[in-house]
Order: structure tokens, then C-alpha cells, then sequence
């Protein structure tokens, strides 16, 4: 099938099978490995995209199909112009990554948290982040980094970013 | 000159990490990154079966599937003299893929090889195998007198695969006949499985030269080369083994698994690159396993709580293979440690290994080979004994500790303790969680009836194998390397035989190079997992990189520094003799403000180094002279509903000694991420095999994890007690939470529940297990 899809901000016209999964064609049609897969189950959370802006989506439960037409946002689209998202720049900060490979998930997500509230408590960063698994770190500093870029992202623009 | 001192980053500096940047941005490079040109793509047939007589394997619909190229067997890598891969302790062998029959649900039978992802799944569920199901032996105890025996293909037919043995059976046997006071407990240390997030995986392609380049997930790639060299029979300088970045290891990465040699097979056959990425049920369900232990635990006492032997005697259940990652000659890795931080007159302790129709493995989840099992025993063992002398758990380990004027301590059961202040980090610990009011607010509590429960383990780890006389894998000795090059500017590049899955060695071997040779850590590369160009070493796992790796980079420096010293001479004109290293430069004795620095050394051992050897750089083998033993007080603070039997882990805390340590941060994050490990094995994580072999927990909808939302608070501390024989005094931490809080936790619900009359509970704790048990309790009572 012929599918169109925005993928941080450019555009990929590709003929996929049907049931290639969202997760595969990021990473094998795109070339965009920042996007992993780490279950078979909706469970682990490392392969969370954004989709239209808003929305935390698992790219391994969705077919590309189904993005037709949408746009997406991967972990590789979040730095401008050179600079780190101030998520990403807080994760390093706190130290909240240690292997590396669900940290695009766990950045993509605590995105859309913050998206959706600019002041969140730390129970409301642990219950939104409850969808995406980290072995490493005890989620404690992934907690602080995302306090960190909530208030980062509070400042009026330019002031902190 | 220059006028710094201590360089920004050196140890104990709180340095961001370098390798960070790639990872934020996505561009970690993990082995499901790696694409090649006409690269075909490998997947599993396997066994429905937990144990039963292969009749036919037809793979005449699977050839049909579009863009399958090959389908290879048992039979098939038999033939060739592939059928069996030798498993790292030497005494056993493994089955590549199936011949004749199967010995574990999942066990590999088949491999197909297609043009997609895609196809060769399709393939692989085309492949048509027709089954006789055999009995099963599910249960270890039944193992040995069971008439089905496993493994035909053994000398020995038996299902018991080794005894082993240490310290003073008869000496403890008297000890314990004759104390005042004795307990004994039966636990299980339940099986369970490390489940990094990135699964397993490799690519594997010869190149025009004919030499095999494999990219593979592995915390060892050095025995790896060796390994394949061994099994294949390509000369080692024909293999070229690269770990690229690994997400997340914690043991499941050290063993060398079927699919790699099929992968391999299937590359050489077709001409063609291999990928072969596991499913996280193939993960679950067929590579490594950890724990499985289940432990008789005897301790006696005198009346006023002195104790006086210690008598373990464990079942092991080690699957269908003996693939326990055990350095040879330790069938049960370092469990000798179970004496703990105590100071026992008699111990011996004993395990039997056995066969089942389960997967195999037996590997040192985030643990240096059993020691986690050993701790947990000794942890709950202290904590019953103390129950039943009727006195605080606390003073009962207070007065029993090793004392700081044993070291180095003679273990009844045979290691060296280097160094350790058990009093002193046990009375920080106390003091930082305001032991006594806890006390207090526990009997308020239970007055009222509610379940509130103080858990404390005082464990002491043994890492860093370790001396040659002692360990090695496949007759490799267990030593590490370190090569340091520095540049005329004076940056520099580390090759070590480490490889980090997330500990943080890009930062913290460059933090020891700037230590020892007053360099900027920033301009340190380190270089690791290319078998091309890192010295041969052991790599990552059972707490080894910093007692080992991170002592050879140190040494490897002070060869440099040797070497630097000749050419400061020269620069400074006095005699090698006059020079010294001081406040990170190399000064004229006696005259400080004549000195010079390393970076300008490095610039004159290029461009003015006189008669000395041009360049600098050194490599070093370092063979640890004793393991170190990291230790640590963790306290943890629960609330039990009595209702729902819900455990709710309000506070803990954990006191740690590493020794010194090179990067707190690094450290810190390291034990947040292995007390939740530890949180998940005390309460969540179990691989289930029902009685008939069937594995029950298959994926991560059925093999729990924790999340952010139960996940504790983790609160932290350290003293600081440095290893007497470490160059830098460093001991390694990465698997001290994790083999220290389980039985922090186990004992906070059994405390908790003790009012009731519960002694123990098997892990997981789950709400289920901790209901039925105080449902019982009072059944109990009632009836009384």
C-alpha cells in the first residue's frame, strides 16, 4: 500500500506491506533507529512516537498504514537548529539514562506529559510515565529530568531555551 | 606552565556524562541498527514442547514462503560438527538446534533464512515439525531419583549434574548440635529472568577477505572470539567480534547462545549477512535465566544470640543444559560468600545442580555468579534467628559482625575479606533513617493492629574475578587489559576489554586516565567492544570492570607516567631522579615552580623527546591479586494492608561502600536502577513453568516489571572503606543493590506480619501470596 506520512517535518511517500508495523517502517523505510522496539506487547514503551503533535503513540502497535496522512514526531526531530529539547538536555543533566535504549520512548512521552500539563507533581510524572519500562535507573532521575524541563519549558521563550 | 591542580573530572568528580549526547538524540547504535546490503534476515522454529522425540522436521512449505532462502536443522549442523556449543564453565554442552529431541519448551529446532523480517517469520511458522511427547521432569527434588534421564548423550546418567562443596562439615555439624538456639528455614530464591529492554541479537557476515564480522549483543566479545573460534573452527584472526552500544545486559548477554552459531552457519551458507534480532518471548522464554535456588538454611546460636555455625544445602534447578556463566571449577559461582558480613566459628555449605526440562542458564544476574542467592539467604537467615532469640534484628548482626580489626578477614569458607567497617556503616544507616522512632511508631501501630514492618540487610558482596589461580572461563584466566594512547596534544583514546551496557565507562575510565595523568577526561576517548583493537579481556559482567578493567587503566597510566617522567626530565634539565609527580605535574624536587605538565610532555615525547623512546602509550593485563568485597546496610520501611495483603514500600534506605568511588553520580544512578531490580525480585519478577514444564510467563504482560507508578523513593548514602589492594581503592557497586535489598524487603513484610505468626514467605511477594499468608495467620490464631 501507498502511504504518506510527515515524519519530523519531512515527508516519506513509501509503498509498505499492510502489516508492517509503525515501529519498522521508522526505522527500516525512514532510517530512523532512534525509534526501538523492546516487546512484543504494547509493554515496554521504547518505541513511543508522537503522533499529530499530542499524542504518545507505541509505534509497534500501530501498522504504518495507519499513519497515513499523520504527522509524526520521532526522537530525532526534537533537537533544533543544533540545540538539545530541553528534555533532552535535562535527561542528561539529571542523569536519567543509562543504556540509552528506552530513553527516546521515555523522552517522547514525558513530551506529551508535559504538552498536556506544563506543572506536573512527581505522581503525576510517575503515573505518566507508567506506560514506558527503564531496567536502569530506578525512573527517580528520569522523575527530576522532567522536572527540570517543565520548568525550563515554563520560562517565557528565550529566557530559558 | 600551568597552575591547575586536580583536573575537572578526575575521580570523585560528579562529571556529566560523555556518552549521553548520542543516546538523547537516537542515536545509539544497537545491533537491530546495523543494515547491510543484500542482508537477509533469520528466525526461530521452536519447540511447543517441553520434552519429546523430534519424528520429522519438513521444511518443503517453508521453501515455498516468498524470500525464504534456507532452512538448516540439528541434523543438518551436526553433520558439519556444529551441534553442540560448549558452555562457559567447560563442563557442559548445549544443543545449537535440536537433535532428535527436545528438552525445553522453546528450545531451538530449526532456523530459516529469508529476505525480510517479515518472510522469515513466515517461514519459520511454514516449517513443519511432528513431535512425541516424552515424560517431563519439571521438579529439581524429583530429578534425581526420576527414571527419565535428560541427557543420554552425558557419561553420568543421572539428572544430578555436580555436588559441591565448602568448609568444615563435621566442625559445623558439632557446632550446631551443641548451640543453644538453632533455626532452619527451606527458601526459594525463585527463577527469574534479567530482561534488559534491548533484546538479544546479531548480525553476522563474512567480508570479501572471508573473515567474519559479527556485531553482536555481548557483555564479553573477546570470549566470544575465542568461543566461536573453538565451535566453528575459523581461526580466531578470521573473526572479528564487535558489541556496539548494548541496551542493558545485567548477565543475559554473557552467555553465547544457538542463534548466534546459526546466524553464522547461515551467513557462511548463503554467502549473504545474517540478522538475527530475538522477540521478547524468545528472550524470556530461551536465554539465560538466573537464580533458582532453593536453600536450606541452618544457623545456630548461643542463648544470648552469638552465633556459632552456619549449614547451607541447596537444590539447584539448572534446566535442560548446565549453561551456568560460573567461572570453571565453581559449579556454584561465589555462593561460599553466604557466611555474609558474620563472623562464624563453623560454616559449610553444599549445592547440587540438577537437570530439568526447563530452559538452561544459571547466569549472574546483576550478581557475581550466586552471590545474590547467598546474601538473601544469610540476610532472611539472621532475621529468623533473631526472631527466635527474641531480639533485635539489628543487635543480633551488630554483635555478630566481622570487626574492623579482622581485616583482611579469613572466611570460614575460604575467601579473603580486603576491607570493610561493618559497625560504622550500619550506625550510619540507623542514624540517617531515624531508627528508634521508626521502632517507636511500630508499636504505636501494631497496639493498633496495623501492619507496619522494619526490613535491614547488612550484606557483603565478593566481585571482581579475579585472580588467575583461581578463575578463569574456557581455561581463559579472568584478568583485564587496558591500552592508553595519548596524543601530542594530550587527548588521548582508552581501549579496555570492558564492555559498558549502560554503566557509564565512556565517563568514568576516562575520569581514572585523568586522575593518574592530570589530563582533561573530555579529550579521553574510550574505546570498547572491537575485538580488533581493544587488548584482550574478560568484559563486563559479575561486578568486574572497575576492580579489574578500571586497575589495568590505572596501572596502564602509571606506565605512562613512567615513561612521561623520562621526557620531563629533559624538559626540565635535571636527572629522572630529581623529577617527581606532584599536584598533577612533574616538578623538580624540592623546587615547585619548576614543573611541567602532562599535556606538555605529551607534545615533547612527539617533537623533543631526546634519546628517550618516541610517543607515548602503555597497555597493561592486570590479574587481580585478591576479588574486593563491597558491602552495604539497607534499611527498608513497609505498611501491609490486612485486608488486601497490598505491601506499600514507604521509605528505604540504602548505605553503600565501594570503596572509592571515581563518578557519585554514576554510582548513585547505579544503585536506583539495581534497587528496583532487587524491588521487582522481591515482589513481581518469577519465571513459571507449571508441573508439565510449560512456561507460564512468556512476555511482559505476564513477567512483571516495575513501572514508575510502584517503583519506591530511593534515599542513598555511602561510607567510604577503600579496597587495601585496589590501586585506586575502588571495589565496583552495580550489583550491590541488587544483591542486597531483596532480603531488606522480604524481611520488612515478614517483620510486618510477625505479630501474626508468619516466619517466611517465598518471593515474589506478591498481594496474593502476602493475603493468603495472613489469612492463614489467622486462621491459625482462631482455631488456636
Amino acid at each position: 500500500m501507498k502511504i504518506k506520512v510527515t515524519v519530523n517535518g519531512i515527508s516519506y511517500e513509501r509503498d509498505v506491506e499492510p502489516r508492517t508495523l509503525l515501529a519498522y517502517f521508522l526505522r527500516e523505510d525512514c532510517g530512523l533507529t532512534g525509534t526501538h522496539v523492546g516487546c512484543d506487547t504494547s509493554s515496554c514503551g521504547c518505541c513511543v512516537v508522537v503522533m499529530d503533535g499530542d499524542k504518545a503513540v507505541k509505534a509497534c502497535t500501530m501498522f504504518a498504514v495507519q499513519a497515513d496522512g499523520h504527522e509524526i514526531l520521532t526522537v530525532e526531530g526534537l533537537a533544533q537548529a543544533g540545540k538539545l529539547h530541553p528534555l533532552q538536555q535535562a535527561f542528561w543533566d539529571q542523569h536519567g539514562l543509562q543504556c540509552g535504549y528506552c530513553t527516546p520512548g521515555m523522552i517522547l512521552s514525558s513530551y506529551v506529559l508535559l504538552k498536556h500539563n506544563a506543572s506536573p507533581s512527581e505522581a503525576d510524572i510517575r503515573e505518566g510515565l507508567a506506560g514506558n519500562l527503564c531496567r536502569c535507573t530506578g525512573y527517580q532521575n528520569i522523575v527530576k529530568a522532567v522536572q527540570q524541563a517543565a520548568e525550563t519549558l515554563r520560562q517565557p521563550a528565550g529566557a530559558g531555551v | 606552565m600551568s597552575t591547575d591542580s586536580k583536573p575537572a573530572g578526575s575521580i570523585g568528580v560528579a562529571m556529566k556524562r560523555k556518552e549521553d549526547p548520542r543516546f538523547i538524540q537516537g542515536k545509539g547504535h544497537y545491533v537491530d541498527d546495523i543494515t547491510m546490503p543484500s542482508m537477509l534476515y533469520m528466525a526461530l522454529v521452536r519447540s511447543p514442547y517441553p520434552h519429546a522425540e523430534i519424528t520429522s522436521i519438513d521444511a518443503t512449505e517453508a521453501l515455498k514462503v516468498p524470500g525464504v532462502k534456507a532452512v538448516i536443522t540439528g541434523k543438518d549442523l551436526d553433520a558439519a560438527g556444529l551441534g553442540w556449543l560448549p558452555t562457559f564453565h567447560g563442563q557442559d554442552k548445549q544443543m545449537v538446534l535440536a537433535i532428535g529431541k527436545v528438552l525445553f519448551q522453546y528450545q531451538e529446532v530449526a532456523a530459516v533464512f529469508a529476505e525480510t523480517r517479515a518472510g522469515a517469520a513466515d517461514g519459520a511458522e511454514a516449517v513443519e515439525v511432528e513431535y512425541t511427547p516424552l515424560p517431563v521432569v519439571a521438579d529439581p527434588f524429583t530429578a534425581k531419583t526420576d527414571t527419565v534421564i535428560l541427557r543420554p548423550d552425558r557419561e553420568i546418567k543421572s539428572n544430578h549434574i555436580f555436588h559441591w562443596e565448602v568448609g568444615d562439615k563435621e566442625a559445623t555439624a558439632r557446632a550446631l548440635a551443641t548451640s543453644a538456639t538453632r533455626i532452619s528455614q527451606r527458601m526459594w530464591f525463585q527463577r527469574c529472568h534479567p530482561a534488559p529492554l534491548e533484546p538479544c541479537g546479531c548480525v553476522a557476515h563474512f567480508d570479501t577477505m572471508g573473515r567474519l564480522q559479527f556485531h553482536v549483543t555481548s557483555q564479553a566479545p573477546h570470549v566470544y572470539r575465542t568461543a566461536l573460534s573453538l565451535v566453528t573452527g575459523i581461526p580466531e584472526d578470521k573473526i572479528h567480534v564487535i558489541s556496539p552500544d548494548i541496551g542493558g545486559g545485567f548477565g543475559n548477554k554473557v552467555p553465547v547462545y544457538p542463534g548466534y552459531v546459526c546466524a553464522i552457519v547461515g551467513a557462511l551458507k548463503l554467502g549473504r549477512p545474517v540478522k538475527w534480532i530475538e522477540t521478547r518471548t524468545e528472550n524470556l522464554t530461551s536465554t539465560g535465566f538466573a537464580r533458582d535456588y532453593h536453600i536450606d538454611v541452618e544457623i545456630g546460636a548461643t542463648a544470648d544470640g552469638k552465633v556459632t555455625a552456619l549449614r547451607v544445602a541447596t537444590v539447584a534447578d539448572h534446566g535442560a543444559f548446565d549453561a551456568a556463566a560460573d567461572p570453571r571449577g565453581f559449579p556454584a559461582g561465589m555462593f561460599g560468600i553466604v557466611t555474609g558480613s558474620y563472623d562464624f566459628p563453623a560454616a559449610h555449605a553444599e549445592v547440587d545442580g540438577y537437570f530439568t526440562n526447563k530452559a538452561p542458564g544459571g547466569i549472574a544476574y546483576r550478581c557475581s555468579f550466586r552471590v545474590t542467592e547467598a546474601s538473601f539467604a544469610i540476610e532472611r537467615g539472621m532475621d529468623i534467628l533473631a526472631d527466635e532469640l527474641g531480639i533485635d534484628p539489628v543487635e543480633l548482626r551488630r554483635k555478630n559482625f566481622v570487626r574492623r580489626d579482622q581485616f583482611p578477614y579469613p572466611s570460614p569458607l575460604g575467601f579473603t575479606y580486603d576491607s570493610g567497617d561493618y559497625h560504622k556503616t550500619l550506625d550510619v544507616a540507623l542514624e540517617k533513617i531515624g531508627y528508634q522512632a521508626l521502632l517507636k511508631e511500630q508499636a504505636e501501630k501494631r497496639a493498633r493492629g496495623e501492619l507496619m514492618g522494619i526490613g535491614i540487610s547488612t550484606f557483603t558482596e565478593v566481585v571482581g574475578a579475579g585472580p588467575s589461580k583461581q578463575f578463569n572461563i574456557l581455561g581463559i584466566k579472568m584478568f583485564d587489559s587496558a591500552e592508553i594512547r595519548i596524543h601530542p596534544t594530550g587527548a588521548g583514546i582508552v581501549r579496555a576489554g570492558t564492555k559498558s551496557q549502560g554503566q557509564g565507562h565512556e565517563t568514568t575510565w576516562a575520569q581514572i586516565v585523568a586522575e593518574e595523568l592530570g589530563l582533561d577526561p573530555q579529550n579521553i576517548m574510550v574505546e570498547e567492544g572491537d575485538t580488533d583493537t581493544a587488548p584482550y579481556g574478560l568484559g563486563t559482567y559479575a561486578s568486574r570492570s572497575t576492580p579489574v578493567a578500571g586497575a589495568a587503566i590505572a596501572m596502564a597510566a602509571r606506565r605512562i607516567r613512567e615513561k612521561a617522567r623520562k621526557v620531563a626530565a629533559h624538559l626540565l634539565e635535571v636527572g629522572e631522579a630529581d623529577v617527581e609527580w606532584t599536584d598533577y605535574t612533574f616538578q623538580v624536587k624540592g623546587v615547585p615552580a619548576r614543573r611541567v605538565t602532562m599535556k606538555e610532555v605529551a607534545f615533547a615525547a612527539y617533537t623533543n623527546m631526546a634519546q628517550n623512546e618516541p610517543g607515548l602509550e602503555a597497555t597493561y593485563y592486570y590479574d587481580p591479586p585478591n576479588m574486593t568485597f563491597p558491602y552495604g546496610t539497607y534499611i527498608a520501611v513497609v505498611d501491609v494492608d490486612r485486608d488486601t495483603g497490598e505491601v506499600k514500600v514507604r521509605r528505604f534506605l540504602a548505605v553503600d561502600d565501594c570503596g572509592t568511588i571515581i563518578n557519585p553520580v554514576i554510582v548513585e544512578g547505579q544503585i536506583h536502577g539495581g534497587l528496583t531490580e532487587g524491588f521487582a525480585i522481591a515482589f513481581m519478577q518469577e519465571i513459571q513453568y507449571d508441573s508439565e514444564g510449560n512456561n507460564l510467563t512468556t512476555n511482559f504482560t505476564d513477567y512483571l516489571l516495575p513501572t514508575s507508578l510502584e517503583t519506591p523513593h530511593w534515599d542513598t548514602a555511602k561510607t567510604t572503606t577503600p579496597s587495601p589492594h585496589h590501586p585506586i581503592g575502588a571495589k565496583g557497586v552495580g550489583e550491590s543493590p541488587n544483591v542486597g535489598s531483596p532480603a531488606a524487603f522480604v524481611n520488612a513484610v515478614i517483620d510486618a506480619l510477625s505479630p501474626l505468626g508468619v516466619r517466611h514467605i517465598d518471593m515474589p511477594l506478591t498481594r496474593d501470596k502476602v493475603w493468603r499468608a495472613i489469612q492463614a495467620a489467622e486462621a491459625k490464631k482462631a482455631s488456636a
